[in-house]
């Protein structure tokens, strides 16, 4: 061996002994800190800079039915902590234990023709279930994608990108300040997660190690029980196989039903639109607007059956105008898709 | 007694220390208009801390998104009416200017402009103030303008005091499904509706000047909703004069049916006592009571008023030139000029699906001559067989009780 080998070996052994192994894992403690991280790398729930490699505790999943977030690619995780478990709920949300987070970043790709090449990252979201309960923030990334900085107060930043048909499509992008968080997430003035309802994710994902359904996966790792042979189900909006009503309850559900609910932030519109409520009134068929002002167009109805022009529900849908369109908050673009399913089941209403 | 000394000392310090630890939280948080003014003043309404006050300078923040507040026992606070302007014309997103959903919120001294939706909006909230501050869009009043100016909703304990609102596409000053309500030394004008009371209990609305909107001010009660069935409201000493711009509001909304030239519209709710009021110039009719006029589809819903008193007001020319929006043969049947208090005189309802009801209505209509419509059903207006009377004698109905304000928040009061 030679001795200026033998030497720079010895001075490799003595760095790599001397270098402290970089931390590894999820950082628990600091989720639970009640100061929030001003950056989402200091949460380890990734192992690289750019979020682009989920941490191994963290399970990917994705909604039957998801909001529509203008055309936003996203990915969601959710991570629970070693040795705990969610328990499953007929209805609502899963019971997550405190310790858990969700995780979703919102993404772009430049051309949704080729999803999976050239991925902006905007913004990435944790739900962290704290013992006083659960708590919002929001990570903004950086043009170099490297790094998600905390922004509480809201945001905006240019977003283009060309669609699915090759239209080229701009607007600005909103990241929503903590209290808008809450305004979609609250039930009763108490914050929770909307989207992982156990109907909502009964269905397959696509995991590395094949597809399986999402609920036996949870079980099957060891992050959920309880889960009964027969859960309910929501269906995929776009199922061309399932009923329109069906699709357009699964879609208002998703879309709507966060707010419309009698605990929810527009309780006092009286337009209620869960996926498990069937009264025609509170569902908007033949209900006349409240306190709708200028977005009810000269229109009488939420739903007018059979009329999708004269039901103000696509109005709104269809509107770009803050004040007019629905959802208020979380959208910039029109979802000419979840449109055309809307107006396909008030079609097909019988005219009263 | 020197034995009473060690005892009286501690209690004493911690007095103190309780008392520097109250004062030493309530901060001030100062807010300048200027560059990335929605940042600074979103940040400043996350950051405060109960008992905080959010500070705003003179000047006019442009802001581009709505603002929001849930923190509790926080006041946002201008230089004044005139000088601290929230400018909402770049707003890109949010249906209201300022959203509010915590307890104990004071927002005063300043000035809400073009907000795209409704101006201020306070959902589910306990004790909720709005005081000496002036929410206006630019220009002629349009249907294009947001809904309302000032809008607690779902809410308990609201003190309105001090507030101007002009422009709104629906009321200036609206407050919706709530309990506990003062709304004073107001001016709403150019509105469609100026000042209205809906689906709720306990209002005392008065010494406010509602003018120049398409109705003065209204306590509606309306169906298939979390809280119906409002009563208990005392309208007293405010002018109600010159309402006459045609009403603007989008046709589909409830406000839209209310006649161009409305002084005080009743429909629906009882226990409703109008009197001391200063009432001319408006030129449908001075005091309209009704009730609901369309379908009902709710099973739990009253439509008739009852209880209604209106007496002692100072009623002025009125009436000349009735309307009812979309009825105009309805409006033909009217006699010229109208009498100062028109009331449907409806006794009978009939649900979707339903028999018939009937129901013994009682109302005390001082202020005559009143016109009767006498209304087979409340909702069929051509069924109307219209009679004038000197008045309506009724059953005597006890006033309700004034509203007493929780003693913090009636602390703000201008009185």
């Amino acid at each position: 061996m030679k001795p200026a080998f033998a030497a720079s070996i010895a001075a490799l052994s003595l760095l790599m002994m001397s270098a402290a192994p970089p931390p590894q894992g999820v950082d628990t403690a600091r989720l639970m800190d009640a100061a929030p991280a001003p950056t989402l790398a200091a949460y380890r729930l990734f192992t690289d800079a750019g979020g682009r490699a989920p941490d191994a505790a963290l399970t990917p999943y994705a909604l039957n039915t998801p909001l529509f977030s203008d055309y936003a690619e996203k990915q969601r995780y959710v991570f629970v902590p070693a040795g705990q478990k969610g328990s499953y709920r007929p209805t609502g949300v899963l019971d997550l234990p405190v310790g858990a987070v969700l995780v979703k970043t919102f993404a772009y790709p430049a051309d949704f023709r080729q999803p999976k090449e050239k991925v902006r990252f905007i913004e990435t979201r944790l739900l962290i279930h704290r013992a006083s309960g659960w708590v919002p923030l929001t990570y903004v990334w950086n043009d170099a994608q490297t790094e998600a900085v905390l922004k509480r107060a809201g945001a905006r930043t240019p977003v283009t990108f060309t669609d699915a048909r090759g239209t080229s499509v701009s607007f600005s992008y909103a990241v929503p300040n903590v209290n808008q968080c809450k305004e979609c997430h609250a039930l009763s003035g108490a914050l929770t997660p909307i989207g992982p309802k156990a109907r909502n994710l009964n269905g397959d994902y696509a995991y590395v190690t094949g597809a399986e359904n999402q609920l036996a996966h949870w079980t099957r790792s060891g992050i959920l029980q309880g889960v009964p042979a027969d859960a309910p189900k929501t269906p995929h909006w776009d199922d061309a196989a399932t009923p329109v009503q069906a699709l357009a309850f699964a879609y208002l559900d998703a879309n709507c039903a966060h707010c419309h609910n009698p605990e929810g932030a527009a309780s006092n519109s009286g337009l209620y639109l869960e996926y498990e409520r069937t009264s025609g009134v509170a569902r908007g068929l033949g209900k006349r607007p409240v306190a709708a002002g200028k977005a009810s167009a000269d229109l009488d109805f939420d739903i007018a059956p059979g009329e999708p022009d004269r039901s103000i529900m696509i109005h709104r849908m269809e509107s770009r105008e803050p004040g007019v369109m629905m959802p208020e908050l979380g959208r910039a673009l029109a979802h000419k898709e979840g449109i055309d399913l809307i107006r396909a089941y008030i079609a097909a209403l019988p005219k009263s | 007694m020197t034995g009473a000394h060690p005892m009286i000392r501690p209690a004493g310090a911690a007095l103190l220390a309780f008392l520097f630890a109250t004062t030493a939280q309530a901060a001030i948080l100062k807010v300048a208009p200027g560059k990335e003014a929605q940042e600074r003043l979103q940040s400043a309404l996350i950051d405060a801390k109960p008992g905080d006050t959010v500070l705003l300078g003179a000047g006019t923040f442009e802001l581009t998104d709505g603002l929001s507040l849930d923190v509790k026992d926080v006041t946002v606070k201008g230089a004044g009416q005139d000088k601290t302007i929230l400018d909402f014309h770049g707003q890109m997103a949010a249906g209201e200017g300022l959203m509010i959903t915590s307890n104990g919120v004071t927002v005063r001294d300043l000035t809400v402009l073009d907000a795209k939706g409704d101006a201020v909006k306070a959902k589910g909230v306990d004790q909720i103030s709005f005081i000496d501050m002036k929410v206006d869009w630019s220009g002629p009043p349009k249907s294009t303008n947001g809904a309302y100016g000032v809008y607690p909703v779902s809410s308990t304990n609201v003190l309105i005091d001090g507030v101007t609102v002009r422009g709104a596409s629906d009321a200036g000053i609206y407050v919706g499904q709530s309990k506990n309500i003062i709304v004073q030394n107001s001016l709403a004008h150019f509105n469609v509706a100026g000042i209205e009371i809906e689906n709720s209990m306990n209002a005392d609305v008065h010494d406010n000047l509602s003018t120049h909107n398409a109705g003065g001010i209204l306590v509606f009660d309306l169906p298939n909703l979390p809280q119906q069935g409002g009563h208990s409201h005392r309208i007293y000493r405010n002018k109600v004069v010159d309402n006459d711009t045609e009403n603007f509001a989008p046709k589909g909304n409830i406000v839209a049916s209310v006649p161009t030239g409305t002084g005080v519209m009743v429909m629906a709710n009882r226990d409703i006592h109008v009197f001391d009021n200063t009432i001319s110039g408006n030129a449908s009719a001075a005091v309209i009571v009704t009730g609901y006029k369309r379908e009902i589809k709710d099973a739990a819903y009253e439509p008739l008023p009852r209880d209604v008193v209106v007496r002692g007001n100072h009623i002025g020319r009125n009436g000349w030139a009735p309307n009812i929006p979309g009825a105009p043969e309805a409006a033909a049947l009217l006699p010229k000029p109208m009498p100062p208090i028109l009331w449907d005189a409806a006794t009978r309802f009939t649900r979707v699906g339903g028999a018939p009801v009937e129901e013994k209505v009682n109302v005390v209509l001082s202020d005559g001559p009143v016109l009767r419509l006498n209304l087979t059903d409340v909702n069929n207006l051509m069924s109307a067989k219209p009679t004038i009377v000197p008045s309506v004698p009724g059953t005597p109905v006890a006033e309700p009780k004034p509203v007493v304000l929780p003693p913090a928040q009636a602390r703000l009061s201008k009185k």
